[in-house]
């Protein structure tokens, strides 16, 4: 060889070297990232019935303008590009093909709605685009063999009804049972799983069933025929408002029930005040994290950090609605899986460090409850904690339960 | 037996509520012939008004006053400010306008007030009486339902001012002819209607918490009992709210299939229109060629 | 050479045509090049405004069988939703329960629709201005609560979730634009059978039954099956919407045929303008981009962009787009074309 050609071979070879070198340094980026920036994408019903749940989405961009201002992730700033779905499926298809087609997201975080996530399942799982920390308790995001880019975050609501049928069961055997659901998909999963938590049990221990619309005015008339069904047990699977009326409406007349509420009901601040909060002692619920506006606890370190990041980040929102209690966990569980990918920001890596976390304790959980998921287990969170409320605070009581689907 | 007659009253205090709105609907219609779409959420509107007084530390009654007095002027402004341009134009127009007034005063309520449920004490306690069959607090709404019934006949039958807003919306033309202003009437009506719709919405917030969506529902309600009334007729307004409560309640109690409370209380509704097309004591326009 | 020219040229001009060609044939030109383009434009647009545009299309059908009702027969429906879900659901349980290709459900859907429309027009007649809307908004919100019940059927809450459609290989595109040529075939089959019905005899009787109802039946016009043709047609075109929303969009759940869906296609049809064809396009493009717009200008109110955007429409055009530019728009034509007789008196 001559000269020439020793060197521009070495040079060659050099660069070679260098570039991948350079390659394996920069990491392998996925669809909306750079060096600079990650993009997701999310829904929410800013609009329509379910406004309400909005709070999560503001406050989970108040989460990421947090992580921002304080360095971003792995140097990275959060592009968190949040759109109205109005909760309607059709709706939702289309935002969600905006973010993914024209916006170029790396992956859809935490969509809400159990109608709006079952739209885009096929679509995103088609896709190889992760359905990551939907914002529902359906039983059904926990399966990883049909849908291995969708992944769940909170207990379902059948493992929570499925925890009162079995308290109940072992409590009280003779109960005879009401129940007040939600004419949708979230008071219906109550019902299936108290039924599956009263085994054979349960044609005859639930004697009577009364379903409401969002759009009725009150659910006094409910609990008044539910009342004459002579029952001694009440399910309440409600959102907020008609929880409180119900919560008021037992009392006023005098019917004195083991009263049990879902969790997503269960704030002491934008539920059992509004009632009454003497006429919620008793009631029994299960949580799996803090309440904020429970008394008990506003000296816990975590609380004192939220409080201040609430107050900071997100003044316009209530610091009664627990929503921006959730949005905040999920969001540090979704920094804490991006942190782990590192320089991988690839939708393959991001499914995969969501699904290797052991013992993670989020922000505001309860004491005991930790976060876990692995290949064949979709579900963050899977445990929760019965407790009763005295009138100003809920006791916690028993051991944390863990509820696994099915069993 | 007992569980029918505590759901008749049941039926009673939630037909009360209907009642109350569909007063202000009967209201607009008898002065302006709309049917006012927004009514619901300008009530709602007035009642996080009174909410944010009363929060301030002015009492109730106070609040209440204060409430009513900036609701019949912005009810006045609304008509001059947003319905007048759309007055001469097809009714489809007002209508829209009115659906669209609708999503402007529940997105800014839930905007300003955010969506968590708020809690308003009721001036009236919340005592059980009659052996459990009612409370007090509902009583109250009863009653005011009904004084500000008999106020808006008196106002329709005894007053100049009335007779002349019955004139202005059967006869705009005519009405001018004879020296009454029109415009001015029109105004009045809708302040009114909205002084109205905020007494109905202050009072009724306690009973089913004050959140923006609270008068979604109670609308429909209250359109349907102000048809099945009569919508030009004020106590034809009041017994059909008071009938839509009962028969909800009745119907979700004794219907097997109670997910379908909502269908099928609407469809006797209904039924009893076929047979009376213009309401119980609504009386029919005889239009000619 | 030019003098005559000119005189030629006024002279066709007095007898109604330009060019060589009469103004009809003019408008089929007009027609075809629109219909060209049309067909053109999806394969220069990414898939994804493809997909949006094939939504404005359909709730442009949808919209359009409002017209027929409201504009030319003066009937205000707020329930045209139900009957959207009815056809959106038609074609899901024919595809999900009884294996139907995607494409034969159309015309049971139109079918269905159309019975159910008369079925629910006879007792109708019944009733005048806000008592018709009251029925027709009992229709929207039973609806929900229906599809939640016959759950064995509809899947109840869960909805239904259907195979997405293949296009033929042969033709040798993807999805996205195979979808949106076929809707658009199916609006311009909706527009040219919309057109045939109001334009003539059976729209004359129609728009003499909404101005003067009690002349029209003293001329001898069969009020009640006018009305009642008039809801059932109306229902069959929005049907047919409905059934082509659940395949473009391959799912379907009570959630997604509200109340907010039925005021939706209300208003769509108030701000293109009632008693005409091409509102019904732009009542789908308002529909369609406008809530999108709000949600990108405040993400705190969105419902109170889109309130504002109605208001503003209704005040500068209160006849609707069309409605209002189309006169205008007719009255500068016939400075150059022979007037002809105008549909819209009101």
């Amino acid at each position: 060889m001559t000269m020439k050609q020793i060197i521009v071979r070495g040079l060659a070879t050099a660069s070679l070297v260098l570039t991948s070198g350079l390659a394996l340094a920069a990491g392998q980026y996925g669809p909306g990232v750079s060096d600079t920036e990650i993009k997701i994408g999310n829904t929410m019903p800013y609009s329509g019935p379910a406004s309400a749940y909005g709070a999560i989405g503001k406050a989970e961009t108040a989460y990421f303008n947090m992580i921002n201002e304080q360095g971003g992730i792995n140097g990275r700033k959060i592009n968190f590009i949040t759109r109205d779905d109005g909760y309607s499926p059709p709706k939702t298809v289309e935002v969600v093909r905006k973010l993914v087609e024209e916006d170029q997201v790396l992956f859809i975080f935490n969509p809400l709605g159990t109608p709006p996530n079952t739209a885009i399942q096929g679509y995103l799982n088609d896709n190889k685009v992760p359905q990551l920390f939907v914002a529902t308790g359906a039983d059904k995001w926990n399966d990883p063999k049909h849908f291995p880019w969708t992944m769940g975050y909170q207990p379902s609501y059948r493992i929570e009804a499925r925890i009162y049928g079995r308290y109940i069961l072992k409590n009280l055997p003779n109960a005879k049972i009401a129940v007040l659901y939600q004419n949708d998909d979230f008071g219906k999963d109550y019902l299936i799983g108290l039924r599956e938590g009263l085994g054979d049990k349960a044609d005859k221990m639930i004697i009577a069933t009364q379903t409401y619309e969002t759009t009725d005015p009150t659910v006094d008339s409910q609990i008044v025929s539910l009342q004459g069904s002579g029952a001694d047990v009440l399910l309440t699977a409600a959102i907020p408002k008609f929880a409180a009326q119900a919560i008021r409406k037992v009392y006023d007349i005098g019917w004195k029930p083991t009263h049990f509420m879902t969790n997503v009901s269960s704030s002491v601040g934008a539920v059992f005040r509004p009632a009454g909060p003497e006429k919620g002692i008793g009631i029994i619920s299960a949580a799996y994290g803090k309440d904020p506006t429970d008394p008990q606890w506003q000296d816990a370190p975590d609380f004192k950090e939220w409080l201040a990041w609430m107050k900071k980040y997100n003044p316009s929102a209530s610091v009664a609605d627990a929503n921006n209690v959730y949005g905040y966990g999920v969001a540090f569980l979704l920094v804490d899986v991006l942190k782990a990918c590192g320089n991988n920001l690839t939708r393959e890596n991001v499914m995969k460090q969501a699904a290797s976390l052991h013992g993670l304790v989020g922000p505001m959980s309860l004491p005991g409850i930790s976060i876990s998921t692995s290949a064949t287990d979709y579900a963050p969170f899977k445990q929760m904690q019965l407790e009763k409320f005295d009138g100003t605070t809920w006791q916690l009581f028993g051991e944390v339960i863990s509820g696994g689907s099915g069993s | 037996m007992h569980q029918f007659s505590q759901q008749i009253f049941s039926g009673f205090a939630a037909g009360a509520i209907y009642a109350s709105l569909a007063l202000a609907l009967v209201m607009i219609y008898r002065a302006t012939e709309l049917v006012n779409f927004a009514q619901g959420e300008m009530a709602m509107f007035s009642a996080y008004i009174a909410w944010s007084l009363v929060n301030g530390g002015v009492s109730f009654w106070a609040a209440f006053v204060i409430t009513l007095v900036v609701s019949f002027l912005g009810g006045m402004a609304i008509e001059r400010v947003i319905i007048r341009p759309v007055e001469n134009a097809p009714v489809l127009a007002a209508v829209v306008v009115t659906i669209g007034l609708a999503l402007i005063f529940n997105s800014l309520a839930g905007w300003i007030y955010s969506y968590t449920v708020q809690d308003f004490q009721s001036p009236f306690p919340d005592r059980p009486v009659l052996g459990a069959l009612i409370t007090t607090r509902d009583l109250g709404v009863i009653g005011v339902t009904l004084v500000m019934l008999f106020l808006l006949f008196a106002f329709f039958r005894f007053t100049a001012t009335g007779l002349a807003m019955r004139a202005a919306a059967q006869n705009p033309a005519s009405a001018r002819l004879c020296g009454i202003p029109v415009g001015r009437m029109l105004a009045i009506g809708w302040g009114l209607a909205a002084a109205i719709g905020a007494a109905a919405g202050v009072m009724v917030a306690p009973v089913l918490f004050l959140d923006p969506n609270m008068m979604g529902g109670v609308l429909v309600y209250a359109f349907a009992g102000a048809l099945l009334g009569g919508i030009t007729s004020p106590v034809g307004a009041v017994i059909g709210g008071l009938i839509v409560g009962v028969t909800e309640n009745l119907v979700g109690t004794y219907l097997i299939a109670s997910q379908l409370k909502l269908t099928v209380a609407f469809a006797l509704i209904i039924l009893v229109l076929v047979f009376k097309p213009h309401g119980l004591f609504g009386t029919a326009i005889v239009r000619r060629v | 050479m030019n003098e005559s020219a000119t005189a030629v040229a006024a002279d066709e001009h007095a007898a109604g045509r330009y060019a060589g060609l009469s103004v009809g044939a003019w408008r089929w030109i007009g027609a075809l090049v629109l219909i060209a383009f049309a067909v053109m434009l999806p394969f220069g647009l990414s898939k994804y405004h493809v997909f949006e545009l094939t939504l404005v299309m359909i709730y442009a059908i949808a919209v359009l069988g409002l017209n027929i009702l409201t504009g030319y027969n003066g009937q205000i429906s707020l329930g045209h939703g139900a009957f959207f879900a009815a056809g959106a659901y038609t074609a899901a349980i024919l595809m999900h329960h009884y294996g139907v290709p995607y494409w034969a459900t159309v015309p049971p859907a139109a079918l269905i629709c159309f019975v159910l429309g008369v079925l629910f027009g006879l007792p109708a007649l019944r009733f005048e201005g806000p008592y018709l809307a009251l029925v027709t908004l009992a229709m929207a919100l039973a609806t929900p609560q229906l599809l939640k019940y016959f759950d064995n059927w509809t899947g109840g809450q869960q909805g239904i979730n259907l195979v997405k459609p293949l296009p033929p290989a042969s033709l040798g595109i993807d999805r996205d634009r195979w979808l949106y040529l076929l809707v658009l075939a199916v609006l311009l089959l909706a527009i040219r059978i919309a057109a045939n019905l109001l334009h003539g005899r059976t729209g004359r009787a129609l728009v003499a039954i909404r101005d003067q109802p009690i002349a029209a039946a003293a001329m001898g016009i069969h009020t009640a099956r006018y009305k009642t043709l008039a809801f059932g047609t109306s229902t069959a075109f929005t049907g047919v919407a409905g059934a082509l929303a659940a395949i473009v969009v391959g799912y379907v759940s009570p959630e997604g045929y509200s109340l907010f869906l039925s005021i939706s296609f209300l208003v769509g049809s108030a701000v293109g303008g009632i008693a005409t064809i091409g509102g019904a396009i732009v009542g789908g493009l308002f529909i369609q981009f406008v809530p999108n717009l709000a949600n990108d200008i405040s993400d705190a109110a969105p419902g109170a962009i889109y309130g504002l955007a109605m208001l503003l429409f209704m005040y500068a055009m209160p006849r609707g787009v069309v409605g209002s530019l189309g006169p205008w728009i007719a009255r500068s034509m016939r400075l150059i074309q022979p007037s002809r007789p105008d549909i819209q008196s009101k």
